[in-house]
């Protein structure tokens, strides 16, 4: 479903938030952002992030230690 | 300003100049304007260092005792004492630099260009710029002047108003 991913692994706060904010620029109303990262202050940031945009995160989860958010472009 | 769209506002006061205290203001900058809102910073006295084209930040042990290094599996403070034996402040300066790209934490220079990019903006105090012989020539373009009441005025217009 996601065909636009960003892999923001090793990086740290607040440079997956402000890397997802450039990428959903690219991605049209209605679509999918998929993020990668291993930051675990990520998941409570991009809630957060969601939160205060209005865009919609439609799925937070992890695999080990990479967690995995899905974030769809309303806003 | 505030009343002109319906974002949300933040301003920041920025005093500060070493390589540690310079995080703070432009991870809050950055984070904020990522999040929708219009941002202003309004830098004063050391904060100025923040604004040079030629950044040279450094950090020291001195009146830092809370600064506690990562070393041999544990953490260490140095002594202020430590502070007066030449290298010493260079070296922390190093070893802060190190760890900040080993952890993929941004760099100064990098949060700076992310924080010009996405519009936020940037106040120098016009009378600490006077009082410490610069000009508008030694900062990064886009940098307006101003003074204390240009920082009421924004800081009366917002929402979160932060000094650091």
């Amino acid at each position: 479903m996601s065909e636009h991913v960003l892999d923001a692994k090793g990086l740290n706060c607040p440079l997956p938030i402000l890397k997802a904010k450039k990428a959903l620029k690219a991605v049209p109303s209605g679509e999918v952002l998929e993020i990668l990262s291993t930051d675990p202050g990520s998941v409570a940031d991009f809630s957060a992030f969601c939160k205060q945009t209005g865009n919609e995160l439609v799925e937070s989860s992890s695999e080990g230690d990479v967690y995995k958010f899905k974030i769809k472009h309303t806003a | 300003m505030a009343e002109e769209t319906n974002a949300k506002s933040m301003t920041i006061i920025c005093t500060k100049g070493t390589l540690d205290w310079a995080y703070p203001p432009f991870i809050l900058a950055t984070t904020g304007a990522a999040m929708g809102l219009e941002v202003n910073m309004f830098f004063t006295f050391y904060g100025l260092s923040l604004l040079m084209k030629d950044l040279k930040l450094e950090m020291s042990p001195l009146g830092n005792p809370a600064m506690k290094m990562p070393m041999m599996g544990m953490h260490m403070a140095m002594p202020n004492i430590a502070s007066m034996i030449p290298f010493v402040d260079s070296g922390a300066t190093k070893m802060m630099e190190n760890m900040i790209k080993q952890k993929g934490v941004a760099s100064i220079p990098e949060l700076r260009e992310m924080a010009v990019e996405a519009d936020v903006k940037m106040v120098a105090c016009q009378m600490t710029l006077d009082l410490f012989e610069y000009g508008q020539e030694d900062m990064i373009d886009g940098v307006e002047l101003g003074g204390a009441a240009t920082y009421i005025q924004m800081a009366t217009d917002s929402h979160i108003n932060l000094y650091m």
